[in-house]
């Protein structure tokens, strides 16, 4: 599938091996956790997460409310349900589109090359040179926050890395024996990146993915937290810490779970990806 | 020596090129968005009628076609005329930017010292023993690090040190009876109130560049004149500090020019928090009532201390590594991707690797 190994590997001792794969399976275990928890959220939410109950205002934690209510009186915990069910969303569609637009600029800029190449790299370059978190912001509050533009503005600049990782990978296998047997067979261009080119180069896509998620999950929460991401009355962990910092000082529970929720799911998702990127690319062992 | 001038130039031009596209793509997507600041002022006042909205238009120029609008706008550039604000006070663009930079400029560059004078020695101990216990405590630590929003560690901090136990002001710059306080009493003042800012600066990017210190020392340390100068039996410091770190900092010196954008980003949300009268807030404020001129000043700034950063960071990576003087080869940028520039997904770019 990819290049032989260069250098030669130490063998594992017994330590590194628990250490790789203990990674994995915290990574996969919180991602696991989370993911099914914010799926399953309308089952297993004891309340309505929006449910407005002025007898229950700022309650600390108890069996009731596990972890408390908020100043109108809604169940903490309901609401780190449903809103991981945005963090989940938000983090699948935005990476899902800047990988779609990095992977179509990363092959079409690796296997044409020359202007192409050098147009599209510039793009690339221009789009890293921004405060892009400025620009982020400028979009949502002009653009009305909602689910769709955050998504889509998360999405539209965080591709670049997506689009150097396959040009690299393009690159590198557009010369080789079975492109080539390919190129001799009649495959015309569109074909050969398809079939060819792209099955060989998602390795490395499928890595900084699974980073990516992580990344967006956390541009969202601080647009949120910043009052310019998901709007109220719908719960997402950043907007549940920006009510909480309102009443820090009566109920610090309300600051302390959505961040642990946060916390949980970057971690998950950045030791997943960086476990993935051991298994399937040896040469990056490090 | 001609080589050398041609690459200079070819950088400029790139830089050019760079600067027009951020300016084009900022200005187009601010223009183009729904929705004008004039919306506001009069929707706001009941008694604004449409003739009104047209003369307010008329004067901010905004009746005109998009390309005019961005012509005026680089005509004014290029006299180094921001325009003026849109709010209230009309003030000049610079003027507002101006009082603010040293607040934020001061933290950024004071939490970069104290990030690299954490980070520089965490990494080559990381490294020095990879796979020993300080390697894998400072993994984990890392890890935590990248998954932990700084705002909601700020929150975590404020709780615990301006609450809990309340030891330090948790919000604005100064306390009540600044101006009565002596010349060591202020300064102590300012201390206090940075203090928690500035540790989150500090943390936001420590986790990434003691990570990228690991990998760029753990890249060298397999280098066969690492493993020389070990077999002549010199003692480990000597091989540290005058084999290995000094050729392990050069890619770190790239990753200081790359990670501008990111602390522009981080000062908005950390000074809204802390109610700091920065940039960050400064740009919140204008973005939230789509003060364009400003908006687009801010943004033309975030671009040239960028592209700056990214010019510091060529030409210290030229000055510090005779390799890349003479051949003129590969550019710094190139370099860090081979080293896998590893800076997780905080700053939302995965990290590169270059095979071909």
């Amino acid at each position: 599938m990819s290049a032989p190994a260069v250098r030669k590997r130490k063998p594992l001792s017994p330590p590194t091996w628990l250490e790789r794969y203990g990674m994995l399976a915290l990574g996969v275990l919180l991602v696991g956790g989370m993911s099914l928890a914010a799926l399953l959220a309308p089952w297993i939410a004891p309340y309505d997460p929006n449910a407005i109950n002025v007898d229950a205002l700022l309650l600390t934690p108890s069996l009731a409310h596990p972890l408390g209510t908020d100043a109108l009186g809604r169940d903490v915990f309901s609401r780190i349900l449903f809103g991981g069910r945005v963090s989940l969303w938000v983090g699948f569609v935005a990476v899902g589109i800047s990988t779609g637009i990095g992977l179509a600029l990363g092959l079409i800029s690796g296997y044409f090359g020359r202007i192409t190449d050098e147009i599209i790299m510039r793009l690339v370059d221009v789009m890293l040179c921004f405060p892009s978190f400025f620009l982020i912001l400028a979009v949502i509050a002009f653009l009305e926050p909602s689910l769709t533009n955050i998504m889509a503005v998360i999405g539209l600049t965080s591709w670049m890395g997506v689009a150097r990782l396959v040009r690299a990978e393009t690159l590198s296998l557009r010369g080789r024996d079975f492109v080539l047997a390919a190129k001799v067979a009649g495959a015309g261009p569109g074909r050969i990146i398809v079939r060819h080119i792209l099955p060989n180069a998602l390795a490395p896509v499928l890595v900084s993915a699974t980073l990516g998620v992580a990344g967006a999950i956390l541009v969202e929460s601080s647009l949120s937290f910043l009052g310019l991401g998901v709007q109220p009355p719908d719960a997402s962990w950043g907007n549940m810490l920006m009510d909480g910092k309102e009443v820090l000082e009566v109920a610090p529970w309300l600051s302390v779970y959505p961040g642990l929720a946060i916390l949980f799911t970057v971690l998950g998702y950045n030791l997943l990806g960086e476990s993935l990127r051991d298994i399937l690319d040896p040469r990056l062992r490090r | 020596m001609t080589r050398t001038l041609l690459r200079i130039a070819a950088k400029l031009a790139w830089v050019a090129v760079v600067f027009f596209g951020i300016t084009v793509i900022s200005f187009w997507v601010i223009h183009l968005a729904p929705g004008k600041p004039t919306d506001l002022q009069t929707t706001l006042n009941p008694g604004a009628s449409a003739v009104a909205r047209e003369r307010l238009e008329k004067l901010y120029g905004l009746d005109q076609p998009i390309h005019v609008q961005y012509g005026q706008w680089v005509a004014r550039m290029a006299r180094l005329d921001f325009g003026r604000s849109m709010s209230g006070d009309s003030r000049p663009v610079w003027d507002k930017i101006e009082e603010r930079l040293p607040l934020t400029f001061g933290m950024n560059i004071i939490s970069l010292i104290l990030t690299l004078a954490v980070a520089i020695p965490i990494g080559v101990a990381a490294a020095w023993r990879q796979g020993g216990t300080f390697d894998r405590i400072s993994t984990v630590v890392v890890f935590a690090g990248f998954a932990m929003p700084s705002f909601w560690l700020a929150l975590l901090l404020m709780l615990l040190l301006g609450i809990v136990w309340p030891v330090l002001p948790i919000s604005g710059l100064t306390s009540l009876g600044f101006a009565k306080l002596s010349f060591w009493g202020k300064a102590w003042d300012l201390c206090r109130h940075l203090a928690l800012p500035v540790f989150l600066y500090t943390f936001g990017s420590l986790a990434g560049m003691s990570r990228f210190m690991r990998t760029s020392m753990l890249e060298v340390l397999r280098q066969d004149y690492i493993l020389t100068a070990r077999a002549k039996g010199l003692p480990a410091r000597t091989v540290i500090f005058r084999h290995a770190m000094r050729n392990a900092l050069l890619p770190v010196i790239t990753i200081l020019g790359l990670s501008v954008p990111g602390l522009i980003g981080g000062s908005v949300i950390i000074e809204s928090i802390f109610a700091l009268p920065g940039l960050g807030q400064l740009f919140y404020q204008a973005v939230m009532s789509r003060d364009y001129p400003l908006i687009m000043g801010s943004l033309v700034l975030g671009a040239v201390l960028t592209l700056a950063g990214n010019l510091l960071a060529d030409a210290g990576y030229g000055l510090a590594d005779p390799r890349i003087r003479q051949s003129g080869g590969q550019s710094a940028e190139q370099s860090v991707e081979q080293t896998g520039g590893q800076t997780g997904a905080q700053s939302g770019e995965p990290s590169g690797k270059e095979s071909a």
